[in-house]
């Protein structure tokens, strides 16, 4: 069984990071990218091109988006019956507390600070990975 | 600086795994017990004998609580502004998809298996350790608060 993540970034370096360090620390990952918040929202709902997109078993939400940002998102998320419970981690640049705390408020279940060196980043990857997508429970996907 | 962490857990067996298991993974840790809903919630607010109970950092929160159980103390924390934006883990027994999903709709951060076995519970409690005492973003307590 594969498990569906939404990476929800608009850097592509960044996204070719995150892509190859899922890649490493585990092989039944299919990574699903938007590059932005419109689209992350059509995908998440099933609009036009992602009609079949999987639902996924967790998201990974950048703040700082394109045509609508992280924040707004995750209020969508939050707020849908349906969405809600997808376990949404905030994986961003931004360590200012009012990131943090405006994060956490809007029920994002985790928060963490994306690493500017590279073994960093794969070391938060693969923590991510041992952590919420090996030893939590997650709702399965209906 | 201190981590405080508040475990909501009513078998005193499983309290004393859980604050061995985190004093050998994290000497930071400074955990707190409630034994029951009523007991957690007024530590979480201040009342009677918590009067001074510091802000947690992080709350541990079992399902099956005396009282007043888990499930209704993870609604009344989410529902406050104030106590929201702390992270707030089910670590439970029970592996129940219907124990998960409410959970997860009542904005648990995270749900975690209590294992029956104690190198297992070790092991759970090192991870929470390493993943949200050491890596993760927690909003910090206010100095007056």
């Amino acid at each position: 069984m594969s498990i569906e993540v939404l990476l929800v970034e608009d850097s592509p370096g960044d996204v070719r990071l995150t892509t190859e360090a899922f890649r490493d620390a585990n092989k039944i990952i299919h990574l699903h990218v938007a590059s932005d918040g419109i689209e992350a929202m059509a995908f998440l709902r099933n609009e036009g091109v992602y009609v079949d997109a999987p639902r996924p078993h967790f998201i990974l939400l950048d703040l700082n988006l394109p045509k609508m940002d992280g924040r707004e998102v995750l209020a969508q998320i939050k707020n849908d019956g349906n969405l809600k419970t997808i376990p949404t981690i905030i994986l961003t640049t931004s360590t200012a507390q009012e990131d943090i705390v405006q994060s956490y408020q809007l029920q994002a279940n985790c928060y963490l600070s994306k690493p500017v060196q590279l073994d960093e980043f794969e070391a938060v990857v693969k923590s991510i990975n041992d952590f919420w997508l090996t030893r939590a429970k997650l709702p399965q996907p209906r | 600086m201190s981590i405080e962490v508040l475990l909501v857990e009513d078998s005193p067996g499983d309290v004393r795994l859980t604050r061995e298991a985190f004093r050998e993974a994290n000497s930071r840790v400074r955990l707190h017990v409630a034994y029951d809903g009523f007991e957690a919630m007024a530590f979480l607010r201040h009342e009677g004998v918590h009067v001074d109970a510091p802000r947690p950092d992080f709350i541990l929160l079992d399902l099956n609580l005396p009282k007043m159980d888990g499930r209704e103390v993870l609604a009344h924390i989410k529902k406050d502004e104030s106590l929201k934006t702390i992270p707030t883990i089910i670590l439970s027994i029970s592996q129940s998809e219907k124990d998960i999903v409410k959970s997860y709709q009542a904005h648990a951060n995270c749900y975690l298996s209590k294992p029956v076995q104690l190198d297992e519970f070790e092991s759970v409690v090192r991870s929470i350790n390493d993943f949200w005492l050491t890596k993760a973003k927690l909003t910090q307590r206010r100095l007056d608060g």
